[in-house]
C-alpha cells in the first residue's frame, strides 16, 4: 500500500471483478437484507429492479472485498520488492453512495478507485486524509455504484 | 414476513392473486412517515463467529479476524467490518419496520460515518429518525423517506450513524391492489 505521499489526485486504479450469482444475492440478503426482490427471481421480476437483485449492502460489501484484496497485493508486492508498506488506518467513512443501477443475478461488477482529494490531517499530522471514488460499472458498460470513501494514510515520514 | 409472503404468493402460483395480496401484508406507506422520531430497534447481539465470518467473506484484515494482530491495530482489539455493521443495521430497520413497509429501495446514502469499533458480545441498538419526507416529483405515486440512523452499544456509545432515503409507496397507490 502506498504512503499519502506516493498518492496524487487523479490516479485511477482498477481494483477487479465481481460475478453476483443467484444463489450469493441470496445468502446475503436472508442474513442481512430479506426484501423480496433481494431473494425471490418473481418478486425481482415484478419490482423496478426487474429482477432477482443484489442488495445494495451487498455491492457496497464486494467492493470492499476487493479493495482489500488489491490492497493485500499491493502490499505483497511492495514487500517483495523490499519497499516499506504503508499501513492505512480504519477508514471514518463514506458519502455520495449511489446505487445507480440494480446488481441483478449473473452481473458481472467491476470497480475502479479514483483519487479525488487529499489533505494532511490537522489533529493528527503524522496522517493525510484522501477520498476516493469507488465506483462499479457492470458487463454492459452501465455504472451501478459509486460512493465517496475517505481514508487515513500514513505519511512516509511520520514515526519511522 | 417474507415467508409469509412466499407461502401467499405460492399457494396462488404467482398469479394475479398474488400479485394483489402483498400490499395488504405491507401496511407502513409514504403518509405514516412523518419527521421526527421513528423509533428505537434491538438490541441485536453480535458474536465473534459473526464477526469473523463476515470479514472472512468481505473484509479479511487481521483487525477483524485475529485477537492478535488486532491488539496491535489502531482499533485495539478485535473488531468487527464496518461493512458488517452496515449490514446488520440494514436487518435492523428491515426488522424493525421496513419489513411491512411499503418500500421500493433506496437510491444510495448521502453520509456514513463509522464513529468506534463493535466488538464481540456487543448488543447494539438502533435510533431511526426522519428526517425528510417529500413526494417523488419524477414519480408522484411514491415517495421519498430521508432516514438517520444511529447504531449505538450497550454502554450508549455510538459505532455508527447514516442519512439515507428510502422510496416509499404512497396511500393511494398502496391500496389499488386491496385484497378480497
Amino acid at each position: 500500500m502506498n504512503f499519502f505521499e506516493d498518492i496524487e489526485v487523479g490516479q485511477r486504479r482498477e481494483i477487479g471483478s465481481f460475478t453476483f450469482t443467484a444463489d450469493g444475492i441470496k445468502a446475503f440478503a436472508v442474513k442481512f437484507d430479506p426484501q423480496p426482490f433481494h431473494l425471490d427471481e418473481e418478486a425481482g421480476r415484478k419490482s423496478l429492479f426487474g429482477g432477482l437483485a443484489a442488495s445494495g449492502w451487498h455491492v457496497g460489501s464486494v467492493c470492499m472485498k476487493l479493495l482489500v484484496a488489491d490492497g493485500q497485493r499491493r502490499a505483497s508486492e511492495a514487500a517483495a520488492r523490499g519497499e516499506k508498506v504503508a499501513v492505512w488506518g480504519p477508514s471514518p467513512g463514506f458519502r455520495e453512495l449511489r446505487w445507480i443501477r440494480p446488481v441483478l443475478a449473473g452481473d458481472t461488477i467491476s470497480f475502479i478507485g479514483e483519487i479525488e482529494s487529499m489533505r494532511i490531517s490537522s489533529s493528527r499530522p503524522q496522517w493525510g486524509i484522501l477520498e476516493a471514488r469507488n465506483a462499479g460499472t457492470n458487463q454492459k458498460g452501465e455504472p451501478v455504484f459509486s460512493m465517496l470513501s475517505t481514508a487515513f494514510v500514513p505519511r512516509r515520514n511520520a514515526g519511522a | 414476513m417474507h415467508m409469509d409472503r412466499v407461502e401467499i404468493a405460492t399457494k396462488c402460483g404467482h398469479n394475479q392473486a398474488s400479485r394483489k395480496m402483498s400490499p395488504i401484508m405491507k401496511s407502513l406507506v409514504f403518509e405514516d412517515f412523518k419527521p421526527g422520531p421513528l423509533g428505537r430497534f434491538g438490541p441485536r447481539h453480535v458474536t465473534a463467529e459473526e464477526i469473523r465470518a463476515f470479514a472472512t467473506e468481505f473484509d479479511p484484515q487481521p483487525m477483524h479476524l485475529d485477537e492478535e494482530a488486532a491488539s496491535r491495530s489502531l482499533l485495539k482489539g478485535l473488531a468487527g467490518s464496518g461493512w458488517h455493521l452496515c449490514s446488520i443495521i440494514m436487518r435492523m430497520m428491515f426488522d424493525g419496520f421496513i419489513g411491512r413497509t411499503a418500500s421500493l429501495g433506496s437510491p444510495g446514502v448521502n453520509e456514513l460515518r463509522w464513529l468506534a469499533p463493535f466488538r464481540p458480545g456487543d448488543d447494539i441498538t438502533l435510533d431511526v429518525e426522519v428526517t425528510e419526507a417529500r413526494v417523488s416529483r419524477s414519480r408522484p405515486t411514491t415517495g421519498i423517506v430521508t432516514l438517520k440512523a444511529v447504531a449505538s452499544n450497550a454502554s450508549g456509545q455510538a459505532l455508527c450513524e447514516m442519512v439515507s432515503p428510502i422510496i416509499v409507496r404512497r396511500r393511494d397507490e398502496a391500496a389499488t391492489g386491496e385484497a378480497p
